[in-house]
């Protein structure tokens, strides 16, 4: 069975493709340095529209109508502009009420676009554009540090991070919080209350990274303009000691988080990116199975949240407490405890 | 001497779903098709794969295994037709869930006659409905092409106008569709189905083929004012659906190429199989069959030879906590016996919802993973009543209940599974309870397509897991009244009697593959689906679980009482072995 996995690397090359959901236009060159927040490729999509029924509007016949329209497809047109007008000694006028872009404009018939807006596309990683994608993004390289979690908002930004974690089952309260974190992105346990994210936002901060995050606060946390990334869980879970300890240690240096939404299809989840200065080889991201020896996450009770190393897979199915069989390995926990786990409730560690 | 369409075809069906990939063959032993083996691998149709024949590949990989039979080469092709050295397979039915729930804009006339009927047609797809277009939208014109523009939806499904009826009207709507998905960037452009009036098929066709992604033109549904006729509608639509998984999941077209072209929705091809079964059942007769999975749940109903659907983009994975904005924790809570805090419901869900694949463990994760089946079952039964609420009663009476998905098929007990089910359906009268712990229910349907004699012999075979015999009482009234006098003849002519009392599950064994005489006899104001008072004497069959009396009530009434209610939710447990 093939072996899903998550990355907590201490150092690695991170390559991501970022691509617009239409086509759009790319902002950014091969070889360019960018920054995580930098608009690499933008979209524009139309969101209103004014619709002419010439023939109607103006009482004429299908064919005088076509021969009244004044505007092409693809024109732009300011506020008051003539659209189409009929002919003879009093004619009338059918006029823009406001200024856009004509995109149908036959058989009697014009549509203006009247409001579009722009998708951003960002980098969310500084790195260098290995690759432009014509018409839809491009290829980021980095360097450095990669955790990557379950949870986060859709934001992305980067700053100093600062550490307010003293162990993996901190869990953080508003009072903490102050002023002198104003730019700072948190290392900050355990959210349970919605004071917590809303003060962030008044100091206001450049990110939070939880271990867990209560399921009620997650509508106020899509709200928030900062990036906030959940490492483990949206249950109460301490932090895993691999992101702990690789997070504490980077403590004062700049990171960046980008907290896109997890998706499962794509495979892309939240990452938090700490650059650093060396140039290590890319690491293949092999698909594995399951094997002796490797470091594994377990998502569920009754040891969720927990590492431990694969000491056996088991020949035959296991059956579990729950009156559930499925195939199963031997897992020795970081306390030592060997526990049994079904292979669908890990993850390979990277 | 096997009666052979195609004189001794092996077959070999693979499903796809988003989390499992499954695997099974058939083949003839003793003159008739049966079911040989079946593997089950995670799917791959989502990262780090991106592609669907590899979990095929690898489903077909601990097939062969299993079989001791090669069905790849050596470099991973699938062996077809059987060589002389036996190995490979004769043929190949793919059947696929796989894929987002289509989201889908519906456009009709008028709400209770063509947009019935496109919601009925849109409703038996695992999809979610995002907008109507309809004769009596208050949105000027322009407003409903923004409004497509902005949802960009997957699939548009187009109704209106009995045959030979109204015209401008439909094509109006029409236009203002086309008009959005002309305006759409070209890969974001939905697919089309135009199931309305006939006599506007060809001016459809050439106003919206050069936009649409894909355009199906079906036969109307709606061909008069009181005549609704899904079927080859839906047919249209299963191949549309077919087409769009081929174009977006990397694989589904090589596994096209292998199976011939005998590619099918899932759900489309286990209503065929229901539809097979109810025409076989007879007239005025119902059955159910309901697939709890992790991203969708499928609901069909097969009466007089005909199925009505209900596809739920709700699962027992990525969709819980959206189950959650629509009902409450102690909703969730009333089903199970442990004590839990109000928060383990949710972070539950969130967890089975970032780890869809994941398996609870714990006898209170299973026990909070089947209140949830429950809740999702009685959305969806309440959700099918409601569409078809002329063949569906509070209380059906179904002859026979098909369960599938592994959250009800897999448990070593399957007592708790058979308890989730008969809390969320409610049935009366006697029903035959058949588990499908290995998915094959839409390979069959799908199967039936090259050989219609596989289903019939391979579900006479014991395929699927018969649990017994459910009676159901449809009854009120106070704790203890004895409602129903029960005598179970066995075949060495040993009896079992018992008085069932309001509020009781009994389970009275009989073993599987025996048969016994089992006469009922309901008190007056008591319904065993054959009228107040009436009972009568049936022959029955056994299996794993025997016979079981549910006189729990209907509706079935839970204890205000929590303590009480749980030591309730422990005791029937209890009776039926979980």
């Amino acid at each position: 069975m093939w072996a899903p996995r998550v990355s907590i690397l201490p150092i690695t090359t991170i390559t991501r493709e970022r691509r617009l959901p239409l086509p759009g236009n790319v902002l950014v060159k091969l070889n360019q340095r960018v920054a995580a927040t930098e608009v690499i490729a933008e979209a524009r999509l139309p969101r209103a529209h004014l619709y002419f029924n010439v023939a109607r509007q103006l009482k004429l016949p299908p064919k005088a109508a076509a021969k009244a329209m004044r505007v092409r497809a693809g024109e732009q047109v300011s506020q008051n502009a003539v659209l189409a007008e009929s002919e003879g000694l009093f004619p009338q006028q059918i006029r823009s009420p406001r200024p856009g872009r004509v995109v149908l404009a036959s058989e009697g018939e014009i549509l203006l676009e009247v409001e579009s807006v722009t998708l951003p596309l960002l980098a969310g990683m500084p790195g260098i554009v290995t690759q432009v994608i014509p018409r839809y993004g491009a290829i980021i390289q980095s360097n450095g540090a990669l955790i990557q979690g379950v949870f986060g908002n859709g934001r992305v930004d980067s700053g100093l991070l600062l550490n307010l974690m003293e162990r993996e089952g901190e869990v953080i309260s508003a009072s903490r919080l102050d002023l002198s974190m104003r730019g700072a992105i948190l290392l900050a346990g355990q959210c349970r209350e919605a004071e917590v994210l809303r003060q962030a936002a008044e100091i206001p901060v450049r990110g939070l990274i939880l271990s867990s995050l209560a399921p009620p606060l997650i509508p106020l946390a899509l709200q928030m303009k900062y990036p906030i990334i959940v490492t483990d869980g949206l249950w109460p879970s301490p932090m895993n000691p691999l992101a702990f300890k690789l997070l504490t240690s980077h403590a004062r240096r700049e990171i960046t988080l980008n907290a896109q939404f997890y998706d499962r299809k794509e495979g892309r989840r939240p990452e938090i990116v700490i650059p650093l200065p060396v140039s290590p080889e890319p690491k293949e991201n092999n698909v594995e199975s399951f094997a002796p020896g490797q470091k594994v996450f377990i998502l569920r009770a009754p040891y969720a949240g927990q590492i431990g190393q694969v000491i056996q897979l088991l020949p035959e199915a296991a059956t579990f407490p729950s009156g559930l069989r499925a195939a199963a390995a031997e897992v020795r926990l970081e306390n030592g405890e060997q526990v049994l786990v079904p292979l669908l409730n890990m993850e390979l560690v990277d | 001497m096997p009666v052979s369409v195609i004189e001794g075809e092996s077959l070999l069906a693979v499903d796809i779903g988003n989390v499992n990939t499954r695997a099974a063959l058939f083949d003839i032993v003793d003159g008739e098709y049966r079911f040989l083996a079946t593997a089950c691998v995670p799917s791959t149709a989502m990262a780090p794969w991106n592609d669907v024949t590899e979990g095929v590949r690898q489903a077909l990989e601990v097939l062969q295994q299993l079989i001791e039979h090669p069905l790849l080469t050596p470099n991973r092709q699938l062996i077809l037709p059987t060589q002389e050295d036996g190995s490979g397979v004769d043929g190949l039915v793919v059947t696929a869930s796989a894929g987002r729930a289509l989201k889908t804009v519906l456009v009709g006339l008028l709400n209770d006659v063509s947009l019935q009927s496109a919601r009925h047609l849109a409703e038996s797809i695992p999809g979610v409905i995002l907008d109507t277009i309809h004769l009596h939208d208050q949105r000027r014109f322009e407003k409903q092409i923004d409004a497509i523009l902005a949802l960009q939806p997957d699939l548009l499904l187009i109704t209106g106008g009995v045959d030979g009826g109204a015209s401008r009207s439909v094509l109006h709507l029409v236009e203002a569709a086309g008009l959005g998905v002309y305006l759409l960037p070209e890969e974001k452009r939905p697919a089309i189905l135009y199931a309305g009036n006939a006599a506007l098929a060809k001016e459809i066709r050439e106003s919206l083929a050069p936009y649409a992604r894909f355009l199906q033109i079906a036969p109307n549904v709606r061909p008069s004012l009181d005549e609704e006729d899904l079927l080859p509608a839906q047919h249209a639509l299963a191949e549309l659906c077919t087409t769009l998984r081929r174009q977006e999941l990397r694989g589904m077209e090589e596994l096209f190429q292998w199976s011939g072209g005998h590619m099918l929705p899932t759900h489309y091809a286990e209503a065929r199989l229901v539809r097979f079964l109810s025409q076989t059942l007879g007239a005025g007769r119902s059955i159910l069959a309901m697939d709890l999975g992790a991203s969708t749940t499928s609901l069909l109903l097969g009466h007089d030879g005909q199925t009505f659907a209900r596809v739920l983009p709700l699962g027992v994975g990525e969709p819980l906590p959206q189950l959650l904005n629509q009902i409450k924790a102690e909703d969730i809570l009333r089903w199970t016996h442990f004590d839990l805090p109000s928060h383990r419901v949710m972070d539950f869900a969130y967890q089975k919802a970032i780890y869809p694949q994941t398996i609870s463990v714990t006898q209170e994760e299973l026990s909070l993973e089947l209140a949830f089946a429950r809740e999702i079952l009685r959305q969806g039964m309440r959700e099918l009543r409601q569409s078809y609420p002329e063949v569906l009663p509070p209380f059906p009476v179904l002859e026979m209940i098909l369960v599938s998905g592994a959250t009800l098929t897999r448990l070593a007990h399957f007592g708790p599974a058979l308890l989730a089910v008969l809390d969320a359906i409610q049935p009366a009268g006697l029903s035959s309870v058949l588990l499908d712990p290995n998915g094959l229910l839409p390979m069959l349907g799908a199967a039936a397509g090259r050989n219609s004699l596989i289903p019939v012999h391979v579900l006479e075979s014991n395929a699927l897991i018969n649990l017994g015999t459910v009676v159901s009482v449809v009854a009120s009234g106070a704790y203890g009244t004895p409602v129903l006098k029960v005598q179970l003849t066995y075949e060495n002519g040993t009896e079992a009697r018992l008085d069932v009392r309001h509020g009781n599950l009994e389970v009275i064994p009989l073993p599987a593959e025996s048969t016994a005489r089992l006469k009922l006899q309901p008190a007056s104001h008591v319904d065993i689906g054959l009228g107040r008072g009436r009972g009568g004497t049936f022959t029955i069959t056994g299996g794993l679980m025997g016979v079981i009396i549910d006189a729990r009530g209907r509706p079935l009434g839970l204890p205000e009482d929590v303590i009480r209610r749980r030591e309730l939710a422990k005791k029937w447990l209890w009776t039926l072995g979980g």
